[in-house]
């Protein structure tokens, strides 16, 4: 581990071959360049069905009638179930509030809400049975916003609340709210010589990840089920599904298939439970594909969200005082809602010293889709006003942005609006000074030597819309703070089962989590912790399945450092029973085995002077050593209720942003020409992965500024545009160079010092881009994502 | 319907072949082959991308019964075609791959195990020049758009050995990837181009 502040060296890497802070490559490369790698919706089985959901056509409405009848009568048909065919009284799940039905039940509240399941032979036959499904809807009135949510007289979207939340919203349509208050706001207001306001608004985003929900159910002799699914976190599911189903935990046997990514869209429930209901009910295998269309409604999205933030200054530039209201729409089920309201609202301040805060955030039940996990969790959204306003103060105050940002930047052992102090370091001045000094991209690149332009380099590219005229180039910076981990008190601990043994006349550990590998590398991780901790070079990485205990989920930025924790913790246990079963068989040879510490390395018991005592294989001989153990790392607390004070996060991650960009004025186009990162990840334990960490994220963040946006038809809640045609994400002509400059300051809590990744890059990246805009066209922008018509005066 | 085609340099047939079906699920659910991926099925994402008598194409919006008679490239032969390439100038007819059940058997999917060591030491056969590039260059996460990406990018330095980078943007334009920021892609074919000239 780092000393705290120091840095913990990039090219540092471990003795042996292949362990951490080494790039090494993914264990599962070869697979998936082949076409070889099973993802959820590669699984086959013989005789398998294929189920299909049909969805609700309206966003709210009673339903009168359900008429399943010629739907069964169509040839190849093997089930249609609704509400009234579930097993058991558990008919819904939830994250934390079990609001959610399994199947729509006398009411739907939102635009593809499942209503019905059915199961065919042929995934068309399944489809089209579905289509004769007969719903009559009576429509209600639909809601949409705070307005229509709050009014006296509006619907409950959840009639009889009961959930531990009802008691401090002031409506039941409110899912929950945390204020942070701390100091005092009026008095601090005074001493301001500048104050900025801002309304801002920031669009609804989708986690679009490739892989479509699916996986295969399979009923089991035993009256059980097997299932193959693409999730983040295969016990969150067990939890929801088993009881549903009417099954012990045990009889519901859960694998991870291949994940083909998920940025929080996976933390909810899909098609888990109706493919486990139409197999236990048939008899028979079922897969579920989600097409692209269906995928827009069958998971939910980022809230969007409305925030309101006025800050003041001393002539100066130290902020005197934030007051924030952040209004969070979490659509017609809770999900992640209360956990993005918390992070909202006690990162909503950003990585500024800020001592008078009075900050509201709350999520809203309405009609709109479902809302809730996505890659920064309530922070991005904060981050994107918070930024905005640091530069509309800076120009009021005739400061350079940058400037005015390092100046109040936090550091290690300031206080956040929480009353929380930030015990790591936090180099937020360092990482704008980082990306500030980067080389500036060259002016006109379109441009090359006695030649027509290049129009690729031209905001429009190739449709040819200008050669240069009208295109005006703007710089934009921001920074943002995210925390690490589940936080607010959650018991967030994982999981690890490792073995070690001699196979083939060498050592081999094998390393077992229910860690849903997603994409993000970490099985190529907990390899390199395994041939750090244990000396070997062969490590296998077992199957993420149920069979051994939670990981906790592959979100908030959390599992290198918690299940690469618990990797790291239980090779310890393992290294000492090793090392036990050595005292025992020689230790009488050398007083080493007795007196020094000794490690792991290269196959063999070494001192930490470096003297060999033995070889592992002849010290394991024909024994395995095993241990599977839970880790967790420091306890967190809940927020207070009323004033949001509270040891609430486990850790912080910095990043930072410059963006360059060019604007063709007259026709509103937008080109991204450089998108440069400074991110501060305390140790990189595979440096090839967290570049690709930053640069996916930073890309995330790119599409939510200029073009990610679900629109949602304000009079009825229905999603208009749920497919890649019309819901665009940036194609590789859309994204710029992404130069990344890591820093690593190691927090001295971590597992190696190090920080979560994942995340940071999303939050700061559309801020930037935001900037850059309105330095480039000198428009007041507050709503993200931006689109021509907000640039030409035409929206 | 019945379909006969070639897949991978091998005669195929599919029987039982609903009107409707495309291409990309004949491949997928009736021959075993489902390294070419479902990301859209509309033709907007490139995770589909096969060659088609040569050309790049969304596998997705072919009809089945429109390939009859014809080749198709998918990824899974990718590394044999690319190997017959640059011996032949093209891929044999009975040299590339096997067949398979359909879909991946959960027989298979169970044994899946990630390796534990890295393919930098060449375990798992013999890949294409662009395969190992994406592996060596870090352009690989979830991998689901990865198919599409060789196929294409394969097919961008057949005809063009020295792409610039805005050639490159140009050619993968109609491959989403939502990992990578694209960065380690563009590595990975500028590496892929590099190491073919040195080839030559």
């Amino acid at each position: 581990m780092g000393t705290t502040g120091l840095p913990t060296n990039l090219t540092q890497g471990s003795r042996t071959k292949g362990g951490i802070g080494e790039s090494t490559l993914r264990p599962d490369g070869v697979l998936k360049v082949t076409g070889e790698f099973a993802y959820s919706s590669d699984m086959w089985h013989e005789d398998m069905l294929w189920g299909q959901i049909l969805r609700s056509t309206v966003a709210h409405a009673e339903i009168l009638s359900i008429d399943t009848a010629e739907a069964l009568a169509t040839p190849g048909v093997y089930a249609v179930m609704t509400y009234d065919d579930l097993p058991t009284e558990v008919k819904h799940y939830g994250l934390e509030i079990q609001d959610t039905p399994v199947l729509a039940h006398g009411k739907v509240r939102h635009h593809g809400e499942p209503v019905a399941i059915v199961a065919a032979d042929h995934p068309e036959t399944a489809r089209r049975a579905a289509a004769k499904i007969k719903v009559e809807y009576r429509e209600l009135p639909v809601i949409t916003d705070e307005a229509s949510a709050t009014a006296p007289d509006a619907i409950h979207v959840h009639e009889g609340r009961t959930d531990h939340h009802i008691g401090h919203v002031a409506h039941p349509n409110i899912v929950h709210r945390q204020p942070i208050v701390r100091g005092d706001v009026a008095a601090a207001r005074e001493r301001a010589d500048v104050i900025v306001e801002g309304e801002y608004v920031f669009g609804m985003q989708d986690q679009a990840f490739l892989g479509p929900e699916s996986g295969l159910a399979v009923p089991a002799e035993d009256g059980g089920v097997d299932l193959y699914i693409a999730t983040q976190w295969l016990h969150s599911d067990l939890r929801q599904i088993a009881p549903v189903l009417g099954l012990p935990e045990d009889k519901v046997r859960m694998t991870l298939a291949g994940v083909g990514g998920a940025f929080g869209g996976r933390e909810d429930l899909s098609m888990q439970i109706h493919a486990c209901l139409l197999a236990l009910r048939t008899g028979k295998p079922v897969k579920i594909v989600y097409n692209r269309f269906e995928s827009f409604f069958g998971h939910v999205h980022r809230h969007p969200a409305k925030l309101y933030y006025e800050h003041g200054a001393t002539s100066d530039g130290k902020l005197t005082h934030l007051k924030a209201r952040i209004v969070l729409d979490g659509g017609a089920y809770a999900s992640a809602s209360p956990a993005v309201v918390g992070n909202a609202s006690s990162l909503g301040a950003g990585p500024y010293v800020i001592d008078d805060v009075d900050i509201e955030a709350i999520a809203l039940y309405t009609n709109n889709p479902p809302c809730g996990a996505m890659r920064g969790f309530g922070a991005v959204q904060a981050c994107f006003a918070y930024e905005a306003q640091m530069d509309k103060l800076a120009a009021k105050l005739g400061m350079d942005p940058v400037q005015l940002r390092q100046l109040n930047a936090m550091e290690q052992g300031t206080l956040l609006p929480t009353g929380q102090a930030v015990d790591s370091p936090a180099p937020v001045a360092e990482l704008l000074r980082r990306v500030k000094a980067m080389p500036l991209p060259p002016e006109q690149q379109w441009l090359t030597a006695g030649e027509a332009p290049d129009v690729r380099q031209l905001p429009g590219g190739l449709s040819n819309t200008t050669h240069g005229e009208g295109v005006v180039r703007g710089i934009g910076y921001a920074v943002g703070i995210k925390n690490v981990g589940f936080s607010e008190g959650f018991d967030d601990y994982s999981t690890a089962r490792v073995r070690m043994e001699v196979v083939g006349g060498e050592p081999v550990a094998t390393v077992h989590t229910a860690m849903a590998e997603v994409g993000q590398g970490g099985i190529t991780v907990h390899a390199q912790i395994a041939r750090t901790e244990l000396g070997v070079t062969q490590v296998t990485i077992n199957p993420a399945d149920t069979q051994v205990g939670s990981a906790g989920s592959t979100s908030a930025s959390r599992q290198t450092y918690v299940t690469g924790g618990a990797v790291r913790n239980s090779c310890e246990l393992v290294r000492e029973k090793v090392l036990e079963i050595g005292r025992r068989k020689f230790g009488t040879y050398h007083p080493a085995w007795a007196t020094a510490e000794l490690l792991l390395e290269g196959g063999k018991v070494v001192t930490d002077a470096g003297e060999v005592l033995a070889d592992l294989v002849d010290v394991l001989g024909d024994e395995a050593v095993e241990v599977e153990a839970e880790w967790r790392h420091r306890p967190t607390e809940p927020f207070d209720l009323r004033t949001g004070q509270g040891f609430g996060h486990v850790q912080y991650t910095f990043a930072a942003h410059r963006a360059v960009v060019e604007v063709d004025t007259e026709l509103g186009l937008v080109k991204v020409i450089e998108l440069a990162c400074a991110q501060d990840v305390g140790k990189a334990l595979n440096p090839l992965s967290v570049l690709g960490q930053i640069q996916g994220g930073t890309v995330q963040g790119l599409g939510i500024a200029v073009m990610e946006e679900i629109v949602v038809d304000p009079k009825t809640a229905k999603v208009r545009n749920p497919s890649f045609t019309d819901y665009l994400i940036p194609t590789i002509l859309d994204t710029p160079t992404i130069p990344v400059d890591v820093l690593e300051l190691a927090d001295d809590h971590a597992p190696y010092g190090l920080r979560g990744v994942g995340e940071a890059p999303t939050l700061s990246s559309t801020p930037a881009v935001l900037a850059a805009i309105r330095d480039a066209t000198g428009l007041d922008l507050n709503r993200t994502p931006v689109r021509p018509e907000h640039l030409t005066g035409t929206a | 319907m019945r379909v006969n085609f070639t897949v991978n340099g091998r005669p195929q047939e599919a029987d039982d072949v609903w009107e409707g079906e495309s291409l990309l699920y004949m491949l997928r659910e009736r021959l075993g082959l489902p390294g070419s991926k479902n990301a859209c099925e509309q033709g907007e994402c490139g995770s589909c991308t096969v060659r088609l008598d040569g050309e790049p194409v969304c596998s997705c919006l072919v009809a089945a019964g429109q390939v009859e008679g014809r080749e198709v490239v998918t990824v899974e032969g990718l590394a044999e075609y690319a190997k017959q390439r640059s011996e032949h100038g093209g891929c044999g007819t009975d040299s590339c791959n096997s067949s398979r059940t359909a879909g991946t058997s959960l027989d298979e999917a169970k044994r899946w195990a990630a390796r534990g060591i890295d393919s930098q030491t060449g375990e798992g056969g013999e890949l294409s020049p662009v395969q190992q590039a994406f592996i060596d260059a870090g352009a690989v996460q979830c991998g689901f758009c990865t198919p599409g990406l060789l196929v294409a990018a394969d097919e961008m330095l057949e005809r063009h050995p020295n792409p610039s980078d805005a050639d490159i943007r140009e050619a993968l334009s109609g491959n989403l990837c939502r990992c990578t920021g694209y960065e380690k892609i563009m590595d990975a074919v500028r590496l892929a181009a590099a190491r073919q000239s040195e080839e030559v």
